[in-house]
């Protein structure tokens, strides 16, 4: 182990936050599985098994990191490990705007088809998820979420009869 | 043995052929295909997003429909790694290597041809093997006590997450994450709630179909937006009449195909290693053996062929420590067996005498699929080529609909919609951190049965944990563990992975971090 990295490497070092991640997780899973009684070998309680894997996965964390952290740039090919040593976490473009309307997709499904019903959160979950990308105008968005509305309305509840209301008006469910 | 075998594949004929369940069937071999062919969408996405549609069927039917999927989806992925050089699922990144320069060269269709039938040797090969071997391997795991279901689960868990793709330890860790998600609720035996942090929808546990579409369905996502390079539709003009390969042809890939099967089925035994790895084996192993590997690259038929057929035989293999011990050896297999277990059936080795229908309806199933996907394909390779070209911004956003009605209607509950989204994310910072979700799942599913053993074992045993290697059975399981880790150890030191894949060392990064992401390697027309 070498300590003498600088810390500009170590911030390119994406298995170091790997590692890192891990060994958060870890801590966490080990700390709230502790207050759950763990019982004897014999007679195991609810909080062995998770304790235990909280604590394998803080160990992996540290060997993932510490692996990233002595390994020279160029090992990369060599080990084959895909989560590279010297690459940035974030891509070479970030699509925040893009991942934002994924992410608000099903935020939007839960609103609208909560209230609204079936068909609203259909054409809401679609068209939102549509405008990220990039080269998508208002009018294919809103044809593509049109079409996908009927398609998948007419699938799911008159087919597989899924019990959502297809137009309801704050419908409490 | 054999009888009992070929009368338990006769009714499994008897049970896929009735009216339903042939339908189901066919629905599952026509949309697996159908989004296999489609630019990045592998058979985990695509069986995720169907899965939701057989929460009403009955379970034969439902595994009968999801298991066509899947080798449907392979089928649809092979021609999209042949015509567009994507390969969509990692198994068929060999197939590009002389499967785009022959398309290249206008003999793309006689490539897909050939593919078709080396496909069905390879996976009617599979088959068989499933039939003869699964209740000899049922035989045997009977006698197991939870100490050796235990440590043969670990062994399991080990192989399919150190042996598949990226570093052996983030493979581990993936694993030991998913084993914890698995335990996320109720406990089991005491009946108290574990990290729910007060949530009431969290009591029964994550929800599979959350799990697996957020991991493989809106991370992948989030992945591919913006990142997909066009799709080069130049060379994609195939029809019936170019798939018929000349005599030569059919000559120089019988042998070829014939190996692939023979690398493909070994493969399938080791468990762990999945159709990615017996694909790049069966392509070096035939390089190896060939009077002129120089020429493998420009479009040889062999090297598309061989890998086909060895990738399909190990994908049937794979069904019979899934089926037989209740152990999967991929996150495929777990999805499909924790579709099982969405049905109310326990997996493991008391299947096939518990619900032989199943087993053998499925075994059937599989033939008649393959049969169906032959004669799907030769005709309808028109269609699937102009469904090549459909904009990847037209597919996510409607992909993003079946992920949140999918998970709704798995409980008819918006917090799962949440759960998803939540999921999705969280997988989408692994994906760049260098994780591979998929042990997650293996983890997820094999969990619960896990903690379940475990718990059994050190009851019988009066809390002694050296009872796993005082048991002989358990003991070559943990050894077998030892070797398995201590080898990782070993070639890591060296630094000799790559000469477990020596056909990656050419063209193509085995380490795809994602299925798109190797769209994204690869998609560099040569003109």
């Amino acid at each position: 182990m070498r300590f003498s990295t600088s810390l500009r490497e170590l911030i390119g070092k994406r298995d170091f936050y790997a590692g890192g991640l891990m060994l958060l997780l870890g801590l966490g899973i080990a700390l709230k599985g502790s207050t759950y009684r763990a019982g004897t070998l014999m007679h195991m309680g609810p909080g062995f098994l998770p304790t235990a894997l909280g604590i394998i996965l803080v160990l992996l964390g540290i060997a993932i990191a510490a692996a990233g952290l002595a390994s020279e740039p160029d090992d990369h090919a060599q080990i084959g490990g895909h989560g590279g040593h010297g690459q940035s976490i974030l891509p070479e473009h970030p699509q925040w705007w893009a991942w934002f309307c994924i992410l608000m997709s099903p935020v939007a499904f839960i609103f609208f088809g909560r209230y609204f019903g079936m068909a609203p959160g259909t054409f809401a979950c679609v068209f939102i998820a549509a405008l990220g990308d990039k080269t998508s105008s208002w009018k294919g968005t809103i044809i593509l979420a049109s079409i996908v509305t009927v398609f998948g309305v007419s699938l799911f509840s008159y087919f597989l009869q899924v019990p959502m209301p297809i137009f309801t008006w704050r419908g409490e469910l | 043995m054999i009888e009992a075998a070929l009368s338990g594949l006769w009714y499994g004929f008897g049970v896929a052929f009735e009216p339903h369940n042939i339908m189901w069937c066919f629905v599952g071999v026509l949309v697996g295909n159908m989004v296999g062919v489609l630019p990045g969408m592998g058979p985990l996405a695509t069986i995720s997003i169907l899965l939701p549609l057989t929460f009403g069927m009955k379970p034969v039917g439902a595994i009968l429909m999801l298991g066509g999927v899947m080798y449907g989806a392979q089928y649809g992925g092979a021609i999209c790694s042949i015509l567009l050089n994507l390969p969509c699922h990692p198994p068929h990144a060999v197939t590009c290597l002389d499967g785009f320069p022959m398309t290249k060269q206008g003999r793309g269709g006689v490539a897909l041809g050939l593919t078709v039938f080396a496909s069905f040797v390879g996976a009617s090969w599979g088959i068989t093997e499933m039939i003869f071997l699964s209740p000899i391997l049922v035989k045997v795991a009977l006698q197991f006590g939870p100490a050796e279901v235990c440590s043969l689960m670990l062994l399991g868990l080990l192989a399919g997450s150190t042996l598949a793709r990226g570093s052996p330890v983030k493979g581990v860790a993936m694993t030991v994450l998913g084993l914890f998600l698995g335990s996320v609720g109720t406990d089991l035996e005491t009946g108290s709630e574990r990290y729910t942090f007060g949530m009431t929808e969290l009591d029964d546990g994550i929800e599979l179909i959350a799990l697996a579409l957020g991991l493989f369905g809106i991370a992948e996502f989030m992945n591919s937006v913006n990142q997909v390079a066009p799709i080069n539709t130049k060379y994609t003009n195939v029809g019936i009449r170019d798939m018929r390969p000349t005599k030569a042809d059919m000559k120089r890939a019988f042998f070829p195909m014939w190996r692939g099967t023979i690398v493909g089925s070994l493969c399938a035994l080791i468990p762990g290693t999945g159709p990615t790895i017996a694909s790049f084996v069966a392509y070096a192993t035939e390089k190896k053996i060939s009077r002129h590997p120089e020429k493998f690259g420009t479009g040889l038929i062999e090297g598309v062929v061989c890998p086909e057929a060895s990738t399909h035989s190990s994908v049937q293999g794979d069904f019979i420590p899934t089926m037989s011990l209740g152990i999967p050896g991929d996150a495929v297999m777990a999805l499909l067996l924790g579709a099982l277990m969405i049905q109310g059936i326990v997996p493991g080795p008391q299947l096939i005498s518990q619900h032989p229908d199943i087993f053998w309806g499925l075994v059937a199933s599989f033939w008649i699929g393959n049969i169906m996907l032959v004669l799907l394909n030769v005709p309808l390779i028109g269609v699937w080529v102009k469904m090549l070209a459909i904009p990847y911004r037209f597919l996510y956003p409607s992909a993003m609909f079946f992920v949140c009605i999918g998970v709704y209607a798995a409980n008819n509950d918006f917090f799962q919609v949440g759960e998803v989204a939540v999921i999705g994310l969280f997988g989408y910072i692994l994906l760049r951190l260098g994780f591979h979700p998929a042990p997650i799942l293996l983890g997820f599913v094999l969990g619960p049965r896990f903690e379940e053993n475990f718990r059994r074992a050190m009851l019988i045993s009066r809390g002694d944990i050296l009872v796993f290697v005082e048991r002989p059975i358990s003991a070559v399981f943990v050894a077998l563990c030892a070797i398995l880790i201590g080898s990782q150890i070993y070639f890591r030191l060296r630094g000799a992975k790559a000469d477990l894949e020596p056909a990656a060392e050419n063209a193509v990064s085995s380490d795809v971090p994602t299925e798109l992401a190797a769209q994204r390697v690869q998609t560099t027309p040569a003109e």
